[in-house]
């Protein structure tokens, strides 16, 4: 990693415990995320792989330890980093643009005219022109996530923290979402994290897989994916990639106890 | 519109078809004190059209609004209160739920001595049956809002303030709504037991007169004023419901 430049987010000795936990789920953790890359951190359900990102979006206070993004301390900033969950969460009562336009309206100093035509304009970023105006229930699964991701764009954060956005939707809906995922982080130059329980997804987006190696989780291990970007598809039946597949699939099984 | 008459066809027609059992039945008995007609009742609506709509319907029109704006700060304020503070909510979500335990109507006319005839023990009344399902109903609304919209809220940096706004307000506007239209028949009801117990005008007061002179037509001929009244009130507030709310459940 590039020492030398600013990281994009840094974890210093950071734990954290539940409430009502004897132990720490998140045990001195250290992390150097490079501005622009791409990791997928890849783990057991219920590893505590979200509880990182939860630390990260100020969601949960640190018990010990600092994080730093884009060398800020966290939660100094607003909207410092785009978090995006499981669940798209648009508001049902509000149209698509206004859903995408929230980041703007909670950050202030913008007309709503101007909101409206940044909003439309991420949407047609995110592959959903003339979406604007619709409810978001007649949005289907893939274009709710799109229109999700247009809103985390617009909190206009280099760090976007996606916790398993595909995950919901169908294998043919998800595997053209990932290749759409590619696309948009080669055009717009984000840092992202991305949490998967999907190995295969993981190899496919990631520059390096993060596989979480514990419950409590005192390190990450950087397993980097020696394929190229722009990716397609077909690198997955790569022999090299199928051996680490197989490998990070029996890594993680150890974790799960059925 | 069409639509909509259309589908009341149905309950139209058994009602029709009951009004006329009605009919039957009054004509049978021939006892106008006990059981009046339907047609009866409403020829002493109209005889009565002087008093009734200049005097009586006023009076418990405006117990009516009053109790009912009351109930509305009251109900909005404990369920603000409530979902805002869990020391408030233990505090007085008991005893919101004990107060429906109280028989109104057997104690209102303590209110009549404590307020007098004038309005305000009627008013009392009214509040007391409908502050009720305003409070529970928008404090559940408020409850109805997703954790997780609040926090992805959170992340972007948004206040308590404007969570509250964003999200809780749009969350409790059906319910809201919803309680205004359990409130408005109940706040008509209240009204009239009020007036049924101690007062100087008001339609239940009217009613209660004409019993006293064995008038059956006289004694239904103001309550079918009250519910004509309550129907086209809680139409109204299903027309500004249609209006404001764009939204009603999770899709």
């Amino acid at each position: 990693m590039d020492a030398g430049a600013v990281s994009a987010l840094e974890l210093e000795g950071v734990s954290y415990q539940y409430p009502g936990e004897a132990f720490d789920i998140v045990d001195n953790l250290s992390l150097r995320v490079e501005k622009g890359s791409f990791h997928c951190i890849v783990g057991a359900s219920g590893c505590g792989k979200s509880t990182i990102f939860r630390l990260i979006n100020g969601l949960l206070p640190l018990k010990a330890g600092a994080i730093r993004i884009g060398g800020v301390p966290a939660g100094t900033g607003k909207g410092a980093c785009g978090y995006m969950p499981q669940k798209d969460l648009l508001f049902p009562w509000r149209t698509v643009w206004e859903n995408v336009a929230l980041p703007l309206e909670i950050q202030g100093g913008c007309s709503k005219r101007e909101r409206r035509e940044r909003a439309q304009a991420a949407l047609e970023d995110a592959g959903l022109p003339g979406c604007g105006d619709k409810m978001p229930q007649e949005l289907s699964g893939g274009m709710r996530q799109r229109a999700a991701f247009a809103r985390t764009m617009l909190t206009g954060s280099d760090l976007l923290l996606l916790d398993e956005p595909f995950s919901a939707l169908d294998f043919l809906t998800r595997i053209s979402m990932q290749e759409w995922l590619l696309s948009q982080w080669q055009r717009h130059q984000k840092t992202i994290l991305f949490i998967t329980h999907d190995v295969e997804e993981a190899l496919f987006l990631s520059s390096s897989v993060l596989a979480v190696e514990s419950t409590p989780i005192r390190a990450l291990r950087e397993i980097p994916v020696p394929a190229a970007f722009p990716r397609d598809r077909s690198c997955l039946k790569d022999p090299e990639l199928v051996e680490l597949k197989e490998r990070l699939i029996a890594h993680l099984r150890k974790q799960v106890t059925p | 519109m069409k639509g909509a008459c259309k589908a009341n066809l149905p309950a139209l027609l058994f009602l029709f078809a009951l009004l006329l059992l009605w009919q039957a039945g009054a004509m049978g008995m021939d006892a106008a004190y006990i059981l009046p007609s339907p047609i009866q009742i409403l020829q002493k609506l109209w005889e009565l059209r002087g008093p009734l709509f200049t005097v009586h319907l006023p009076a418990t029109m405006a117990v009516t609004a009053i109790g009912l704006a009351i109930s509305l700060v009251l109900g909005l304020a404990l369920a603000v209160a409530m979902d805002g503070s869990a020391l408030v909510r233990r505090m007085l979500y008991p005893l919101v739920v004990v107060s429906q335990t109280i028989p109104t109507t057997a104690i209102a006319p303590l209110f009549v001595l404590w307020f007098g005839y004038g309005i305000w023990s009627k008013v009392l009344v009214t509040v007391l049956i409908t502050f009720f399902p305003i409070t529970i109903t928008v404090y559940d609304g408020l409850r109805s809002a997703k954790t997780e919209m609040a926090e992805l809220l959170r992340t972007y940096g948004a206040t308590r303030r404007e969570i509250f706004l964003k999200i809780k307000v749009p969350c409790a506007l059906p319910y809201f709504f919803s309680a205004v239209k359990m409130a408005v028949p109940m706040s008509v009801i209240g009204a009239a037991i009020g007036e049924w117990l101690g007062a100087k005008s008001g339609l239940g007061y009217f009613s209660r007169r004409m019993m006293t002179q064995l008038d059956g037509a006289g004694v239904f001929a103001p309550i079918v004023l009250l519910s004509v009244v309550a129907m086209a009130a809680v139409g109204a507030v299903a027309l500004l419901e249609r209006r404001f709310v764009r939204w009603r459940g999770e899709s």
